[in-house]
C-alpha cells in the first residue's frame, strides 16, 4: 500500500513533505526504543513512536523506513523538520495513541493483502 | 571513512552512521550490507556519545569481500564485557534512557548484524570494537514482512 494512501485514509499530519510519493508501505513497527527499531523494524516499514528527537531522523535513514509516525500528538521542532527533510525522511503525526493509530494502520495493510 | 564523535553530542546522534550508510550506498556496496554497516555504525555511534569519556572515533573500511566497521574510545572501559553484551543490560543514564536509548540492546544489535566481531577493553584505557560485514544480498529482506 502507498504510503500517500494511509496519508490520506488516516488524515495524518505531514510535518514535512512525503518523500517518496510512490513509496510502499511494507508493514509496521510500534515501539519507543530506538535499538528496537533497528533491530526489528524491516526496509520500507512504517515507524509508530512518540519518540520526536533529531535521533529518530538517523535511525529511520539507516533503517530504511517509509516514513515515522509520531502520534500522541507530539510535535518536533523546526529543526528536526529540516534536518528530516534535508535527508529524505517523512515525518507524519498523529493526535492519537500509538494503540489506536497501529491498529488502523494494520487494518489498512491487512485489506490490502 | 572516519569520523570523530563527540561525547555528549546526542543532539547529532545517528548523523556520521547516516552518512556512512549512504556513502557505502553511493559507492555500490549492496543495499543489505549498507544497512547493516549503517545499523551497526549507530549503535557503535550513540555508545560513544553516551557512555565515553571523551568521545572517540568511528572508521569504516571497504574491502573486497567485506565492510569494516571500527569505534575505538579512551575510556572508561567496559568492567564486565558478558554483561555488557546481554541483551537488556545497560547503564545508560536517566537523560538517554528518556530518548529511547539504553535498551541494553547496542552491543548485542552490532554482534548481530556482523558476521566478525571483536571487543577489546581495559578500565582506564578504553574500548575497541571491530565488525566485519561480508558484502551479500540477503535473501530475507525482500521488503514483503511486517513486523
Amino acid at each position: 500500500m502507498k504510503l500517500t494512501e494511509i496519508v490520506g485514509q488516516l488524515s495524518l499530519d505531514l510535518f514535512t513533505p512525503i518523500s517518496d510519493p510512490g513509496a510502499a508501505v511494507t508493514g509496521g513497527y510500534s515501539g519507543d526504543l530506538l535499538s528496537h527499531v533497528l533491530s526489528s523494524a524491516l526496509p520500507g516499514n512504517l515507524w509508530i513512536t512518540i519518540q520526536h528527537h533529531a535521533n529518530v531522523v538517523a535511525v529511520a535513514q539507516v533503517t530504511g523506513l517509509s516514513a515515522v509516525l509520531i502520534v500522541d500528538g507530539k510535535r518536533p521542532n523546526d529543526g528536526v523538520r529540516e534536518q528530516a527533510r534535508s535527508s529524505g525522511v517523512t515525518l507524519l503525526g498523529s493526535t492519537e495513541s500509538a494503540f489506536e493509530v497501529a491498529g488502523r494502520v494494520r487494518e489498512l495493510l491487512a485489506a490490502q493483502r | 571513512m572516519k569520523y570523530r564523535i563527540r561525547a555528549g553530542d546526542i543532539e547529532h546522534g545517528g548523523s556520521a552512521s547516516a552518512k556512512i550508510k549512504s556513502e557505502l550506498t553511493r559507492v555500490g556496496i549492496d543495499e543489505f550490507t549498507a544497512r547493516r554497516a549503517g545499523i551497526v555504525s549507530f549503535e557503535a555511534e550513540m555508545n560513544l556519545i553516551v557512555y565515553s569519556d571523551s568521545g572517540g572515533t568511528l572508521s569504516v573500511r571497504v574491502e573486497p569481500d567485506a565492510v569494516v566497521v571500527e569505534a575505538r574510545d579512551k575510556g572508561p572501559g567496559i568492567e564486565d564485557i558478558d554483561l555488557a553484551m546481554t541483551p537488556g543490560y545497560s547503564t545508560a543514564p536517566e537523560w538517554a534512557t528518556d530518548l529511547g536509548f539504553g535498551a541494553g540492546m547496542g552491543l548485542a544489535n552490532i554482534k548481530k548484524n556482523s558476521d566478525g566481531f571483536e571487543i577489546e577493553s581495559r578500565i582506564g584505557e578504553g574500548t575497541t570494537i571491530r565488525c566485519r560485514l561480508d558484502r551479500r544480498e540477503n535473501p530475507r529482506i525482500d521488503h514483503q514482512g511486517g513486523s
